[in-house]
């Protein structure tokens, strides 16, 4: 099951305002990768285009499965759901007034997914042996970590190959941080997962990403092929680490 | 659920049954009159129901799609004389086009904004149709009634039944969506729109087929009415008053079941007769304001999310 996703050239926008600019990248099968950048850079933009839910103006999204070119850019959001894209969005954005069960099983809305409800119902609460217990909760009346962990799992149930995580760190504390991101490497780990995460905490996307970009005001400033790579950027040290260049 | 369902269409054929029981009983015609307009608006506030309660997207339009079927049906009386039955149908097929393209239009907009659009609508297709000389134009039209078919003996006990016959329809089908994809897929994009397309909910497919069912039902529920008041008028087929009813039944029964527009539509009806033989016809436009205020503070669920509440307090009282 090969799947890569490459981004070319991309401009999106809202209007007369530019969110993003000529960004280019790339994911690979089984990849972990990290798109860093602070709030207002057009992270959430980037994630919108490659979910189908914002188009953008020029440029081109290819989505490769087993040797098959998808142009997700002609493709309506349902329909890259189905090529098993699932997106985790910022700020959680569940079902609120809808039930634990209920909100998972909107995950699975489309057809395909509907075939494998017990299969990735399981493979949820295993995955997030909590959820088990609050099936019956309104979404909206639960904590931040565990809303994160329903969200994440709502992605699950569309058994998706690409997975697009938009910061999973917003709203937590820094325990539930830590948790959520491990548990987002163990997803890639052990199911195979590849993820595409945009971020602000460096620190703790770098422990589970294999590569990164770091965008600023719209467009790719740096494309690091390793963590490490990262950490010694000069950018990232101005950006993040608080050094002074 | 297939036991839900036994009793659900056991229920519609012992409705019917009593229905058609009444039309061969009672003699006087007061209550066949009575009860149509009921009838009428059970069906106007389940059809509102579909895109207003199970989508939220609340629809002003209710008197644009109801005139329509009224003036489709004068339109084919009038120029072809076709039975009632196919003159319903035709409003179907008219509001469903109707509904598709007012959808269209409208349903990117949200909120507020599809609200004021479907106003619009209204406005814009009463002042076509006030302009039209073949159908009455604004003085209306006076209609015949052709010769009532059997076993009904009266025209107006027909007119009882075959609306009676809609009810089932437009709950059987409303009750559907609910349990349905289609109806968890409106539920999701009621709360939260951006996240029900994160998952995959084609939205705006399923507000469009939302639009187009609850338009095509509305549209045949105006459709017999010409025929019950053997006239008809651009200034009442596409009065405001069946649009606000539609909207406060649904609101007061509750929007969560399809049980909620029925339980509302029958409460409201039923008021509204009374005080109209009682006091007067203006009344019952008041008492309805009041009556949506009352619910909106003190229930804003409907009834249908009270009996809700006191259930979920007695089975915590058990536990």
């Amino acid at each position: 099951m090969a799947l890569s996703l490459a981004i070319r050239d991309l401009d999106a926008g809202y209007g007369a305002v530019k969110a993003l600019r000529g960004v280019s990248l790339h994911v690979e099968s089984g990849e972990t990768v990290a798109l860093l950048g602070t709030n207002g850079n057009g992270k959430s933009t980037l994630m919108k285009c490659v979910a189908g839910l914002v188009r953008p103006e020029r440029g081109s999204l290819i989505l490769t499965i087993d040797g098959t070119a998808h142009d997700l850019t002609k493709l309506s959001a349902e329909a890259i759901v189905d090529l098993g894209v699932a997106m985790v969005p910022e700020g959680r954005r569940l079902f609120p007034k809808l039930t634990v069960l209920e909100n998972l099983m909107l995950g699975a809305f489309r057809k395909a997914a509907r075939q494998n409800i017990d299969r990735n119902l399981a493979l949820a609460f295993e995955t997030f042996p909590a959820l088990k217990g609050l099936q019956k909760q309104l979404a909206g009346t639960m904590s931040g970590g565990q809303q994160q962990m329903l969200a994440i799992a709502r992605a699950l149930m569309s058994s998706p190959r690409l997975l697009l995580i938009d910061e999973p760190s917003v709203g937590l504390s820094p325990l539930l941080v830590s948790q959520t991101i491990t548990k987002i490497g163990e997803l890639n780990r052990h199911l195979g997962l590849t993820v595409l995460m945009a971020e602000q905490n460096f620190n703790q996307t770098i422990r589970i990403a294999d590569r990164g970009y770091i965008i600023v005001h719209g467009e790719i400033v740096v494309a690091a092929d390793s963590v490490d790579e990262l950490r010694g950027n000069d950018i990232v040290k101005r950006l993040y680490l608080g050094g002074i260049v | 659920m297939k036991r839900n369902g036994m009793y659900f269409w056991g229920g519609a054929a012992l409705f019917l049954a009593g229905a058609l029981l009444m039309t061969q009983v009672i003699g006087n015609q007061y209550p066949f009159f009575a009860c149509y307009v009921i009838l009428q608006f059970i069906v106007l506030a389940v059809a509102w129901s579909i895109l207003g309660g199970y989508a939220g997207y609340v629809n002003f339009g209710t008197s644009a799609f109801f005139g329509v079927g009224v003036y489709t049906a004068v339109f084919l009386f009038k120029a072809t004389g076709v039975p009632l039955a196919v003159q319903i149908a035709a409003a179907a097929a008219v509001g469903a086009l109707m509904g598709f393209a007012l959808g269209l239009l409208t349903l990117r907009m949200q909120g507020i904004f599809f609200s004021i659009a479907t106003i619009a609508a209204t406005i814009i297709i009463e002042t076509a149709i006030t302009n039209w000389r073949y159908v009455g134009g604004a003085s209306g039209i006076q209609l015949q009634r052709p010769a009532v078919m059997a076993p009904f003996d009266n025209y107006v006990e027909m007119l009882f039944f075959v609306q009676a016959v809609m009810v089932v329809l437009a709950v059987a089908i409303s009750r559907y969506i609910q349990n349905s994809w289609i109806g968890r897929g409106l539920q999701a994009l009621k709360d939260d729109e951006l996240a029900a397309e994160c998952t995959g909910v084609p939205t705006l497919r399923l507000k469009l087929t939302a639009c187009v069912i609850s338009g095509a039902l509305m549209c045949a529920a105006g459709a017999p009415a010409a025929m019950y008041l053997q006239y008809a008028d651009p200034a009442s087929a596409f009065n405001l008053n069946y649009s606000v009813s539609a909207l406060a039944m649904s609101l007061i029964g509750g929007t969560a079941h399809w049980a909620g527009p029925v339980i509302g539509a029958i409460l409201l009806g039923v008021t509204q007769q009374l005080l109209t033989v009682t006091i007067s016809s203006e009344v019952n436009v008041l008492v309805l304001g009041v009556m949506l205020v009352l619910f909106v503070v003190a229930a804003p669920e409907g009834i249908v999310g009270l009996i809700r509440k006191v259930r979920s307090k007695r089975n915590e009282g058990e536990g």
